[in-house]
């Protein structure tokens, strides 16, 4: 099989991939949301002409309500970020907005969270992230609780977590990208999409670990390798088209979903990619090699 | 074999049943839809405030004077008393939850007030915040520390905040207010009837008061400060404050809507246009479209007439979810509607699975009905294993997630359940069902998939 042939390459890839990633995260770092810190967001589209935006942002800096930035979105339309509002400042805004009244506009949405309110969901997303994880890994501890040889079952269950790590890391690096070129923030569903990797990717990597584990007991090879490599064989096809299904209707809904799931959508559809990659390209090799290093041990 | 194909044909057909009860019930879809029975106009989609349009306001209750073992009923009050409110002005299928502050969520009592259509956020929360915040208070101690300040003119002022502390006795436990006139003066005063509790409240601070004064405070400010002359044991009580008739019937009214059992003040409101709402709805039902004809082709180019039967069960899947979300119903919003969509992708995984195991035990040599049993029993702990994390993450979400989350994670969660029972037995019938076509050569190439031949 010239995927454990060729483990080596396939393996540095991943490592590569995964240290961009990280060196993403450190150097363009992730932009919070009003979600999490607090903070409001006005969106409002201009019925016949968008008024230049400096000259909208030089009137909202008038208003003297702390840090205020305004970016255009679609054709018409602006989007106002600024601390969180209550009654009298958000008349303000829009009465800015709209030069009083001159400008006909129409709100199209605004969300105005309070401090306490992002903090609560802070907190729930660490108490949710936690759970998840304690979850996913008793899962897996679950699923390799019977013995087996020549590699330990906490072995398998320690190279899936590696994997797992893997496909989480990648779309959040992604993320870290879009962040700073798009302005994409970290959000609820920031949240739910590396929560609903973990538990999609994670059940490519154990039926092919599953099928390794049926083959040794049977004897279908001679060697370790040889084993992994049929057991890969068996079911690469199988693993493809599994996540292939998923990553079409997320690719539908990255390019005629609603704006508001995009990046969403987005994060799902690279960690379907890198979690179907993990289970056949590093975790399988990664299992081998560990039966190697066990052999030169000794 | 004749029983199994009668099944797979009464299957088709509830299938079909299905799908024709979401066709009905949805105005969209149903030219007809006015004229049509009141069993399918009572079960539209569900749609959330991000869909369509509408405020949602977060509320944080203050129930720091309300005794530890009362929290849950004076937040159950309060709920009561603003879906009073909110139902006054006819906003239709107002929400009102009360989200309670256990370790989660930080220790806050809040109060979630979703309204539908309403997009103006001041007149929404003004609607909310007109409901008075009915108070009593007695006198401070003498020796309580008072401030008193002078100011330009030389007056002293003394404030009045000060002088007076709170009891347990708000409007929460008020039965009733009227509107009364003074008999002598023909001045308009407002009667308040206090229900049991508030009954014996009221007698032990008038008891404990007599010849003090005992001040009604409405909305945080001082409405009338009568002196108490004996205790009062009927449980009623009168406001006079210098009221004209007008200012009078407006507060019984209000206080007869519900006065708050414990003030609240706004932490965060959302308002979504209908627009926007209008907008993601068509870009969800479009990507879910899409994505199913994407999907519908790859199965039947890829596995042939195995897929075939997998895109039929993946309608009955479709026709049945829809129907759980009327029914249940399921409130829908984007990520909601996201969630749906991926369950597409995840309920044909079962199908690839035992597609993929059934061709493994066509090339080791069985027929091809064997081929499909085994096929089945032995793909069945990968669909677990494969379903299992993902039911697991779902459920986390579900239960810590707000409402955005929760969206997500139950249309997932059911999505994945719904498509294991579905995939299972639907395909298994179906499958079984078409073995006539025999084990002729056509009948292997369309059992196989791929670029095999």
């Amino acid at each position: 099989m010239f995927i454990i042939k060729h483990k080596k390459i396939f393996i540095s890839i991943s490592i590569a991939l995964v240290v961009l990633s990280i060196i993403s995260l450190f150097v363009f770092g992730l932009k919070v949301g009003i979600d999490f810190k607090g903070g409001a967001l006005t969106e409002v589209v201009y019925k016949d002409a968008r008024p230049a935006q400096a000259d909208l942002h030089s009137a909202l800096q008038a208003l003297n309500l702390g840090s205020i930035s305004i970016q255009p979105t679609g054709d018409m339309g602006y989007i106002v970020k600024s601390i969180d509002l209550n009654e009298a400042e958000h008349t303000l805004i829009l009465k800015t907005l709209s030069n009083n009244e001159k400008n006909v506009l129409e709100e199209k949405s605004f969300n105005s969270i309070g401090p306490s309110v992002g903090k609560e969901l802070t907190r729930k997303a660490i108490i949710a992230i936690i759970l998840v994880s304690l979850g996913i890994i008793l899962f897996i501890a679950f699923a390799f609780r019977k013995v087996s040889k020549p590699v330990s079952s906490w072995r398998y269950g320690l190279i899936a977590i590696v994997s797992l790590l893997h496909d989480v890391i990648i779309p959040i690096g992604l993320f870290t990208f879009l962040s700073h070129f798009y302005g994409a923030e970290v959000d609820t569903l920031f949240v739910v999409a590396a929560l609903t990797i973990l538990g999609l990717s994670v059940s490519d990597t154990i039926v092919i670990f599953d099928r390794i584990r049926e083959n040794l007991k049977n004897k279908v090879e001679m060697s370790f390798n040889e084993t992994v490599g049929k057991s890969l064989e068996q079911s690469y096809v199988r693993s493809i088209c599994t996540s292939f299904t998923v990553i079409l209707v997320l690719l539908s809904l990255v390019f005629f979903g609603p704006t508001s799931t995009k990046y969403f959508a987005i994060m799902l559809t690279v960690g379907m990619f890198f979690g179907t990659y993990s289970s056949i390209f590093l975790a399988s090799p990664l299992l081998v090699l560990v039966e190697e290093w066990q052999k030169k041990k000794k | 074999m004749i029983k199994k194909r009668i099944l797979a044909v009464v299957i088709l057909l509830l299938g079909i049943g299905v799908a024709f009860f979401v066709f009905k019930s949805e105005p969209k879809l149903n030219i007809n839809y006015e004229s049509s029975g009141s069993f399918f106009k009572h079960s539209p989609f569900r749609l959330g405030l991000d869909l369509s349009g509408g405020s949602h306001l977060i509320y944080k209750a203050d129930v720091s004077g309300v005794p530890s073992g009362q929290v849950s009923d004076s937040m159950n009050a309060l709920r009561d008393v603003i879906e009073r409110r909110v139902n006054l002005f006819g906003v239709s299928e107002p929400v009102v939850q009360i989200q309670e502050g256990g370790f989660v969520s930080g220790g806050e009592e809040k109060l979630i007030v979703d309204l539908p259509g309403v997009t103006d956020v001041e007149k929404a929360t003004a609607m909310i915040g007109q409901t008075p915040l009915l108070e009593f208070k007695t006198e401070a101690p003498k020796d309580a520390p008072k401030t008193a300040t002078v100011d330009e003119n030389g007056k002293v002022n003394i404030d009045m905040s000060q002088q007076f502390v709170s009891t347990e006795l708000s409007g929460r436990y008020l039965k009733k207010a009227i509107l009364e006139f003074d008999q002598n003066t023909r001045e308009p005063k407002v009667g308040l009837q206090f229900d049991d509790t508030g009954t014996k409240l009221f007698a032990e601070i008038t008891k404990n008061n007599v010849g003090k004064i005992v001040a009604i405070y409405l909305d945080g400010a001082p409405i009338s400060t009568p002196v108490v002359r004996e205790e009062i044991t009927g449980g009623e009580a009168q406001i006079s404050g210098n009221f004209t008739p007008t200012e009078a019937k407006q507060l019984v009214g209000r206080l007869n809507s519900g006065a708050l059992p414990v003030p609240i003040s706004l932490l965060s409101k959302q308002t979504i246009g209908a627009s926007l709402g209008d907008n993601a709805v068509h870009a969800g039902v479009k990507a879910a479209i899409i994505g199913f004809l994407f999907i519908a082709l790859f199965l039947i180019l890829w596995y042939r007439l195995p897929g075939i039967i997998a895109v039929i069960s993946l309608c009955i899947y479709i026709a049945i979810i829809l129907t759980l979300f009327k029914l249940l119903p399921v409130t829908l919003t984007a990520a909601g509607i996201a969630g749906f969509i991926i369950s597409l992708g995840i309920a044909v995984d079962a199908n690839v699975l035992i597609f993929e195991r059934v061709k493994e035990e066509m090339r080791s040599g069985r027929i091809i009905s064997d081929a499909v049993s085994t096929g089945f029993s032995r793909a069945w702990f990968s669909i677990r294993d494969s379903n299992s994390s993902s039911i697991i993450t779902a459920v986390i979400l579900f239960w810590f997630g707000t409402p955005l989350i929760k969206g997500f994670a139950l249309t997932l969660g059911m999505g994945v359940l719904v498509s294991m029972l579905s995939a299972i037995t639907i395909t298994k019938i179906f499958l079984s069902s078409v073995n006539f076509i025999g084990e002729g050569k056509v009948a292997r190439f369309l059992f196989s998939s791929g670029i095999s031949k």
